[in-house]
């Protein structure tokens, strides 16, 4: 079979966040970008499909240039070429536009399946997938946790998690686009010797007009949404912090919780 | 008309959930800032009951789908259903409780019909047209002030617990039935059925004390210090979502909006950030301690005792302190 996984390069979570000057995103400069988590386990779900099937998988990503890091790291692992929609004017899109760009790039060629993540870890708007499914008139699962092909892979069975521990299970129709959960299988690392046939492997790019996209149907131009600004929370009441090493700390806390809190 | 606000609520057997009235409530508020009154939708199959439920708050207007394909949700229904009315009637917004089953669809149904799309809004500002959103970003990391433009009907879904589910204005509703032609609908997708995710697990709702742990206790191998404090305190472990992605505790150990939810006397989170989706699983218990070396890490924001630090480091400290004095 042959699959499309779409990719997002996302901030590291775990890395030191500061809000841009203008106050609308975070400053990007020296901050530490990976592929997003549940893009990793699609991409994993995609490749072991292909091997299963004897098919490949193509990786799609927008962004700015940084992305074809991330592209890079997915061909190491084992995809077999990779889309780059790269122009400034498909910056900042919401589901909508961002969900209108992929569809258009994916058209482009026929696949089977695409697969891509069920959340992005920054902007979390859960529906850029659907989106996609929308243009393409497929079918779409949400938060899929288990892929299963069937009647000689044109139609899956899939589990879609739901809330309080039940999962929901379905047949669709291939082809169809599937929004991984993360947690459902476990994704591989690429080998050195992956690492080196990466290089060779291609990675195309395309513009909105490319695509037969106005730029003013993409990116922020072409989105509903607008991000006016971007802050830490405020913390509300907020904790009692105790301080001191971790010896002193620890102490004044058990002190807290059998004295204040009364819990132990 | 540019200020109706319709709500969609959601229900399982025709029991409406605690976040469809939360986002009543919200849809009222919404209505009020617009100079309308919100209406409710309710889609499903012999849902006369809930609908007489609903219709005791003050909306214009409770509308019934009731109709057999939406005995089971399935997105090809739900967006069948509500295409041609959002189309025809172009609400200025249409609230949704923000759950696995909305957007699922609701993405969808906003490209179907054109409209905007804002999921998981905590809070909104201001007057009229002139609205200010409130969303996390960045995993919970960040909270993102949001502005609509451009016309036209915007699909919006509320995260649970941003309003409370008590804050419904009660009255008096018409009820009126939604004529829906799902004849055209092909189902996208069969349900075969629905699974519990395993079978015996623990029933961490009955522990009094939890000790969960997140992504930053750093791997399989590195749990020692939690079992030992657990162990120290009688406590049972949980954990955040990507420990037990990443294989390092069973899945019947998840806290959070696809795990369990609980409500201990002392919950301690080590190494855990705070996201939305751990919070709504474990905001209500009573005294929340957080472990966490980031001093802006949300989790921070909901806990009642903090220490900044490695967990590698001050786990170990607490579980010697509560061994002193336990005596
Ligand atoms: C649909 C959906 C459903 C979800 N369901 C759930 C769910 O049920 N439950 C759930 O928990 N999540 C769920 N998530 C995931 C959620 O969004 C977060 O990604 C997750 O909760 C983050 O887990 P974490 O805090 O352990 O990891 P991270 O966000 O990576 O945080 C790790 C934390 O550890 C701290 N840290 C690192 N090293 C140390 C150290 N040595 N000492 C002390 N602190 C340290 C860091 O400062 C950081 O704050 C869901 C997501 C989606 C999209
Ligand atoms: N810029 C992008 N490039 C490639 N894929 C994307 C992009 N944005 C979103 N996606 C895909 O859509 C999923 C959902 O993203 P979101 O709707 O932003 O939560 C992600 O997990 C990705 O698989």
């Amino acid at each position: 079979m042959k699959i499309a996984v779409c990719i997002k390069q996302v901030p590291n979570t775990e890395a030191r966040l500061r809000v841009r000057r203008d106050g609308r995103w975070l400053e990007e400069e020296d901050l530490p970008f990976i592929i997003n988590e549940s893009d990793e386990y699609a991409l994993e779900e995609g490749l072991r499909i292909a091997e299963k099937t004897g098919g490949e998988v193509v990786v799609f990503s927008l962004g700015p240039d940084r992305v074809r890091e991330a592209l890079r790291k997915a061909l190491a692992v084992g995809a077999a070429r990779a889309v780059h929609l790269a122009d400034p004017a498909f910056a900042g899109g919401d589901a909508l536009a961002t969900g209108r760009a992929l569809a258009a790039a994916l058209k482009r060629d026929s696949f089977d399946l695409v697969l891509t993540g069920s959340q992005s870890d920054d902007v979390g708007y859960g529906g850029t997938g659907s989106v996609v499914a929308g243009h393409l008139g497929w079918p779409h699962v949400w938060l899929v946790m288990g892929v299963e092909l069937e009647e000689g892979n044109r139609a899956a069975k899939v589990t879609r998690e739901m809330e309080s521990g039940v999962n929901e299970v379905s047949r669709v129709q291939l082809p169809a686009v599937l929004e991984i959960q993360a947690g459902l299988n476990h994704p591989r690392y690429a080998s050195l010797k992956g690492i080196m046939a990466a290089k060779k492997k291609e990675i195309a790019t395309a513009t909105p007009a490319d695509l037969g996209l106005d730029a003013a149907q993409v990116g922020e131009a072409g989105s509903r949404l607008e991000i006016v600004s971007v802050a830490f929370p405020a913390s509300g009441k907020g904790a009692q912090i105790l301080q001191g090493d971790a010896k002193a700390a620890a102490t004044a806390l058990v002190e807290k919780l059998q004295k204040e809190a009364r819990v132990l | 008309m540019a200020n109706e606000v319709w709500v969609v609520l959601q229900h399982r057997e025709g029991q409406i959930s605690r976040i469809s009235w939360e986002t009543v409530g919200a849809a009222q508020k919404l209505a009020a800032t617009l100079g309308s009154k919100a209406e409710a939708v309710l889609l499903g199959s012999g849902v006369g009951l809930a609908a007489a439920e609903v219709a005791k708050s003050d909306l214009a207007a409770v509308h019934v789908a009731d109709h057999d394909a939406l005995r089971a949700y399935t997105p090809g229904a739900y967006i069948g259903a509500l295409a041609s009315t959002i189309q025809s009637a172009a609400p200025a917004f249409v609230v949704f409780p923000h759950t696995y089953q909305t957007v699922d669809y609701m993405a969808r149904l906003a490209q179907a019909v054109g409209a905007g799309l804002l999921p998981q809004v905590t809070a909104f500002q201001g007057e009229g047209g002139d609205l200010l959103w409130t969303r996390p970003v960045m995993s919970g990391k960040l909270q993102a002030k949001v502005r609509v433009k451009g016309e036209g009907t915007v699909l919006v879904s509320v995260q649970s617990g941003a309003f409370p589910a008590d804050g419904v204005v009660r009255g008096e509703a018409p009820v009126k039935p939604l004529e829906v032609d799902l004849a055209a609908v092909k189902p996208d997708r069969e349900i075969l059925g629905y699974e519990e995710v395993g079978g015996d697990t623990v029933d961490l709702t009955k522990a009094e004390i939890i000790v969960a742990v997140g992504r930053g206790v750093g791997g399989a191998d590195k749990m020692a210090p939690v079992e030992a404090l657990a162990k120290a305190l009688g406590a049972e472990i949980g954990a955040s979502r990507p420990v037990i992605d990443n294989g390092w505790l069973p899945r019947d150990r998840q806290i959070g909006s696809s795990g369990q939810t609980v409500a201990p006397k002392l919950y301690v989170a080590a190494g855990i950030s705070g996201a939305i989706q751990h919070l709504v699983g474990m905001k209500g218990s009573s005294v929340i301690v957080a472990i966490n070396k980031d001093p802006g890490a949300p989790i921070f924001t909901v806990a009642d005792y903090g220490i900044v630090g490695d967990l590698h480091e001050v786990l170990p400290a607490l579980t010697e302190a509560v061994r002193a004095a336990k005596g």
